[in-house]
């Protein structure tokens, strides 16, 4: 939050025990002052996802997904662990295991919720739909209200969360990434290093041995948590210290020059997808050897894409960059810092901008206005919830200890 | 890497036909079809893989036998619609662009059978109607039900094989593009699954995904709206049947004025 004083964040008053105190500083001390940085992207990736959530349009154009492997989700995963390493790495220095592992736990069950309300409106719309829509072009595709004829089957299926309807995979994707936290976090100020080769050991493990959480009625998640949890373990790796120690080789122009090689090739191969008339310039066996960029399984090219984009971001906006605090930029600071609500608020935005659009037979323009609001909707509310907290916090309830208030208040990534 | 070695050749547009939206669609159309209220772009029915059994069928032997093996939408529903659903329009598509030449085209119609319940079906289907050209026509009921999509890519795979080992030219023919179900239904797996395989085996897909959704942004018909007649079924289908005669005449290299002047 921005408005949080930068000495929110003392690692000193450590509870003697609790860590081991050399790891005390090492958690607490790489970001003294909150990251308006990771507010910034991760404002933009709720934008871009609830974009990409409406049919496509002009504004689809804009989101990243088009100019490269990588898209919105990676940002959201990769920002989702470093602030919640951040946010209950510092609980965890000052109040111990056992209170940060009980917080993370009530951060999953407010997720879950989420995940659950966002659930029942897709219910609705979908019983709409089967009432109101009825071309007999897509007589087979109305199949898919089969599953509604055992609502009994299908309900306890979305609240074991093994059946997801379209669109509605991230939150459980993080509800799991979560649930891991508690432990992950425990090794990861202690052996930060040791933990980021075990996540990779097991992304290699779930590549060579198909691991994945099945789904229903079929078929296995759209995000494999088994690999996106690299995604999740870098960022809590990047805020602990390790974003510090990469520092130098970011600056190394061989670095950037990579980067900016890859991301090149990878806007080259995204040409080809857009444009089916220069496919042939894809040399055959690249496109063997490249095909398919797996999004569920978090393919290898998307996560170099992510890193290439970001270590360039990172240099190109200094963490003192003026910008942030424009009031320009604001509105996606803002929606970054309440990202469980926002993402909620764009699921249903888009569920119902996609309605709109369908009973009104809209065109372009609709179609743009809608985007628009919708963005407008998502900022406006995430003003709403900043003015709330800090109303709030001002009149008491200041029994809360700062670190608390600063867990619930980022949304605890 | 399970997934890299499946990786089919030249992906060129595999996700193409996916992301390609208003750009591609809107800006880059080639009229490519007599009639107008439906063209479609030429680079949708572009391809280089070859159809020489239809070929060798149509120039030689003067007749051309077609089996649609397909889900409820290579039908329409009702009694005495089937006249109406793109195989009979393909039927007759061909037949006009044909002429003298004996063409028939029969549908094989399993509703709500997933790829992996009807490959198994295909080498009896082929067994009794021994085709010169299979268009199997795949991928809607799967995505319904969320089958895995490696092992929907599984099936279509064997089903190809089985197709091709009678000898057969083979088409694939994807999902239709429904934007009103686009919330409920995630086709990309299975479109992307589906371009792999026809490129694995260097035969044919019809991309009726992009060619529909091409007409929905184009204007040429409002597939959003709730209609209960069957007048733009009829229409889709007629469109869809003749799009098809185009694109299987040109990847048999057929040209149909130079059967005219045989005769």
């Amino acid at each position: 939050m921005s408005q949080l004083p930068a000495t929110d964040s003392p690692a000193a008053p450590v509870a003697a025990g609790t860590v081991p105190p050399q790891l005390a500083p090492r958690a607490a001390a790489p970001v003294a002052a909150r990251e308006l940085r990771l507010d910034l992207f991760r404002g933009l990736a709720l934008w871009l996802i609830f974009i990409d959530h409406l049919p496509p349009n002009l504004l689809t154009w804009a989101t990243i997904r088009n100019y490269g492997f990588s898209d919105a989700t990676e940002i959201f995963i990769f920002i989702s662990g470093y602030t919640a390493a951040f946010v209950y790495g510092r609980v965890l220095s000052s109040q111990g295991f056992v209170v940060a592992g009980a917080r993370i736990l009530k951060r999953v069950w407010q997720i879950y919720v989420a995940h659950i309300f966002l659930f029942t409106i897709y219910l609705a719309e979908i019983s709409y739909v089967g009432a109101s829509f009825q071309n007999p072009l897509y007589a087979e595709e109305m199949g898919i209200l089969d599953f509604f004829r055992h609502p009994d089957v299908t309900i306890v299926q979305a609240l074991l969360l093994k059946f997801r309807p379209v669109n509605m995979d991230v939150l459980p994707l993080y509800i799991v990434l979560m649930l891991g936290l508690p432990p992950m976090l425990w090794l990861m100020v202690r052996r930060a290093d040791l933990t980021l080769m075990l996540s990779v050991a097991l992304y290699a493990l779930a590549w060579e041995f198909e691991w994945n959480l099945p789904a229903y009625p079929d078929g296995t998640w759209f995000f494999n948590p088994f690999a996106w949890q690299l995604l999740f373990v870098f960022g809590a790796w990047c805020a602990l210290g390790g974003a510090a120690r990469m520092a130098p080789l970011l600056r190394s122009p061989v670095t950037m020059a990579l980067c900016v090689a890859y991301l090149v090739f990878a806007f080259a191969v995204t040409l080809t997808w857009h444009f089916p008339q220069i496919g042939h310039l894809l040399p055959r066996t690249l496109a063997q050897w490249m095909y398919p960029i797996s999004k569920t399984d978090l393919d290898v090219l998307r996560f170099a894409h992510f890193l290439a984009l970001a270590a360039i971001v990172v240099r190109l906006l200094p963490r003192g960059w003026p910008g942030l605090t424009s009031p320009w930029l604001r509105p996606l600071v803002l929606c970054g810092q309440h990202s469980l609500e926002i993402f909620c608020l764009g699921v249903f935005l888009a569920f119902a901008g996609h309605f709109l659009l369908v009973e009104f037979s809209g065109g372009a323009v609709l179609h743009a206005l809608i985007s628009v609001a919708g963005v407008a909707i998502m900022s406006a509310a995430a003003a709403l919830f900043s003015w709330y907290k800090k109303a709030t916090s001002r009149n008491g309830s200041r029994s809360k200890s700062a670190a608390g208030a600063d867990a619930d208040m980022t949304g605890g990534g | 890497m399970r997934v890299l070695p499946a990786s089919a050749g030249r992906v060129a547009g595999v996700i193409a036909g996916l992301l390609a939206g208003i750009l591609a669609a809107g800006a880059i159309a080639w009229p490519a079809m007599a009639a107008p209220e439906c063209d479609v772009p030429a680079y949708l029915l572009t391809t280089e893989s070859r159809l020489d059994k239809v070929a060798a069928a149509v120039e030689r032997e003067r007749r051309l036998d077609v089996l649609v093996v397909g889900t409820g939408s290579s039908s329409l529903p009702g009694a005495g619609e089937a006249a109406k659903a793109y195989p009979a329009r393909l039927e007759l598509a061909l037949r006009n662009r044909l002429p003298g030449v004996a063409v028939r085209v029969t549908a094989e119609i399993l509703s709500r059978t997933a790829a992996e319940a009807m490959a198994p079906r295909l080498p009896a289907l082929l067994a009794t109607h021994k085709p010169d050209l299979a268009i199997w026509q795949t991928g809607t009921t799967d995505a319904i039900r969320a089958v895995d999509p490696e092992d929907f890519r599984d099936a279509v795979d064997d089903g190809v094989a089985a197709i091709r080992q009678t000898g057969a030219d083979v088409l694939l023919i994807n999902p239709q593009y429904s934007p009103r179900l686009e919330t409920m239904i995630s086709l990309t797996p299975y479109l992307d699954r589906m371009r792999m395989v026809t490129q694995q085996h260097d035969v044919l897909l019809f991309d009726r995904f992009a060619i529909m959704r091409h007409w929905s942004e184009s204007g040429a018909f409002d597939l959003f709206g709730p209609v209960k007649g069957l007048e733009m079924a009829h229409a889709v289908h007629d469109c869809l049947g003749r799009a098809l005669a185009i694109f299987l005449l040109d990847a048999a290299r057929i040209d149909p004025t130079s059967l005219r002047i045989k005769q």
